[in-house]
């Protein structure tokens, strides 16, 4: 894997050798083994849930160079499971956080942080100067985006990915291992994915799958141990189980087989079947006030007497934590089975957290001959922003 | 006896939020064809409208990938356990956007 010499490889100054200690006086890792990590660098793609216990710990094991690819700021819903950043941090940039608590625990480790987007335009160029690339991303466009631009710079991806209370880690595009597309050679499209219904992941989950990224990180560094190539690990939380199954490098895999069609980065969005969205203002006759209503719309229509029947598309339990008074609950995989429920002879505005699922149901009432319905624009978060600031949001 | 089909979370709205469900039948079809007659749901889910498993869908027989062994027609033997494997993006609701 790393392919520095012995003599290129750096020294270990006295404090580090202290530091370093339990590792050094295991003989499979040892002094050699302890300078490879230091010559080593990773990039972490995210400063998240599945980044913070990664970098962690490679930061504490020595590692030489961590890079950070991120451009969100920390949340409080953030600190629940990413460790990298704290109460403090909250509203600063996660680069700058991950930064700080990085040097903190290691002021040995070279931090480089890249406050952008990971695009087609700039994933080589980052790439080409790491060992391993850590995908903790969370969506599929970047992890195919991931996946094709190690497999073009010959860079092993320590993939791992959570959801609720499962999750899923491999290492992907080495030499002769399957990538990513060996395993999923597509992505599912938006709005038929399964999970539309139900998120939310776990706290302590991606602490077990973002270490498993580590070691395998690690592993691959130090050139010991068998890596997780070639194999899939699937951890239950609540089972408390892992299963391991086999994966296989496929030959007529798109990127990495033996007749690749994929010989450059393309645009992720739409592989993923994602479209931009249409600017409805612009199209000739659709008027976007027949598809949408603002919060404070919809207030001045409730004030003014009108009652609208407001059906709320998400699930029980975000449904408890705050709602838009009078509103029906209806959770989006049931409607296709109650839609029936629904009055026929009333205007419907459909509404959950940001209007991503509403507008879902949205298209599928219309689908089975709803003619009034209105998705409602930023869901309950801008409906509290602008109308209800009494509620707490999530 | 009958075989055991592993459900991930995911899918498990479907299932009634069942983790496994036990199903018969002599192929890896057959044992998928008798867990969407018990949970219609999952049908869209795991077949395109033309009857064709979907691409995103992996089915395991124990530890192997069933497209590297007969795929629909693999035999099954009593004990076998299959698993059904979709590809997660993140903890977003449903890996594009909230």
């Amino acid at each position: 894997m790393v392919t520095q010499t012995e003599v290129e490889l750096p020294t270990l100054s006295p404090d580090e050798i202290k530091r370093y200690s339990r590792h050094l006086i295991m003989p499979e890792v040892g002094m050699d083994g302890q300078r490879r990590i230091k010559a080593g660098s990773v990039l972490c793609i995210g400063a998240g849930g599945l980044g913070s216990p990664a970098a962690m710990y490679l930061a504490a094991a020595g590692i030489g160079r961590i890079g950070i690819v991120d451009f969100d700021v920390v949340d409080f819903s953030n600190l629940q499971r990413q460790l990298l950043h704290g109460t403090s941090d909250v509203g600063t940039s996660k680069n700058e956080s991950a930064k700080r608590r990085i040097n903190d625990l290691n002021p040995h480790v070279q931090v480089d942080t890249y406050e952008t987007l990971l695009t087609s335009q700039n994933a080589l160029e980052l790439f080409k100067d790491y060992d391993v690339i850590l995908d903790g991303t969370d969506n599929f466009p970047t992890r195919y985006l991931v996946n094709d631009a190690c497999v073009l710079t010959g860079k092993p991806n320590a993939y791992g990915s959570i959801f609720r209370f499962e999750g899923q880690a491999s290492v992907f595009a080495t030499k002769d291992g399957p990538c990513y597309r060996c395993l999923y050679p597509e992505p599912p499209p938006p709005g038929l994915v399964p999970s539309c219904a139900e998120g939310g992941v776990l706290g302590v989950l991606p602490g077990i799958i973002g270490v498993i990224q580590a070691t395998e990180t690690l592993k691959l560094i130090a050139g010991i141990g068998e890596p997780l190539i070639g194999r899939f690990m699937i951890y239950d939380a609540l089972k408390m189980k892992f299963r391991e199954l086999k994966l296989r490098k496929d030959p007529e895999c798109p990127v990495c087989g033996t007749h690749p069609t994929v010989t450059k980065l393309i645009d992720y969005e739409q592989f993923c079947g994602i479209r931009p969205e249409p600017d409805l203002s612009q199209v000739a006759g659709a008027n976007v006030n027949d598809w949408e209503i603002t919060p404070a719309e919809l207030k001045r229509k409730m004030d003014a007497g009108e009652t609208p029947f407001i059906l709320d598309v998400r699930e029980p339990n975000e449904y408890q934590i705050n709602r838009i008074a009078g509103s029906t609950l209806i959770p989006l995989g049931e409607l296709p089975r109650r839609y029936q429920e629904l009055p026929r002879d009333r205007e419907i505005i459909a509404q959950c957290k940001t209007g991503a699922r509403s507008g879902r149901a949205q298209e599928f009432l219309k689908s089975v001959g709803f003619a009034n319905v209105k998705n409602l624009k930023g869901g309950i978060r801008d409906w509290i922003d602008q109308v209800d600031p009494s509620q707490p949001k999530y | 006896m009958p075989n055991t089909i592993n459900i991930p979370t995911p899918l498990r709205p479907f299932t009634d939020k069942k983790e496994s469900v036990e199903v018969s039948g002599g192929t890896v079809g057959e044992l998928l064809a008798d867990l969407t007659k018990k949970h219609d749901g999952l049908r869209k889910h795991l077949y395109t409208d033309e009857g064709k498993l979907r691409n995103f869908v992996n089915v395991y027989l124990n530890d192997e990938d069933i497209r590297y062994l007969q795929k629909e027609q693999t035999p099954v033997k009593s004990g076998d356990t299959l698993s059904i494997v979709p590809s997660v993006a993140g903890g977003t609701v449903d890996g594009y956007a909230d």
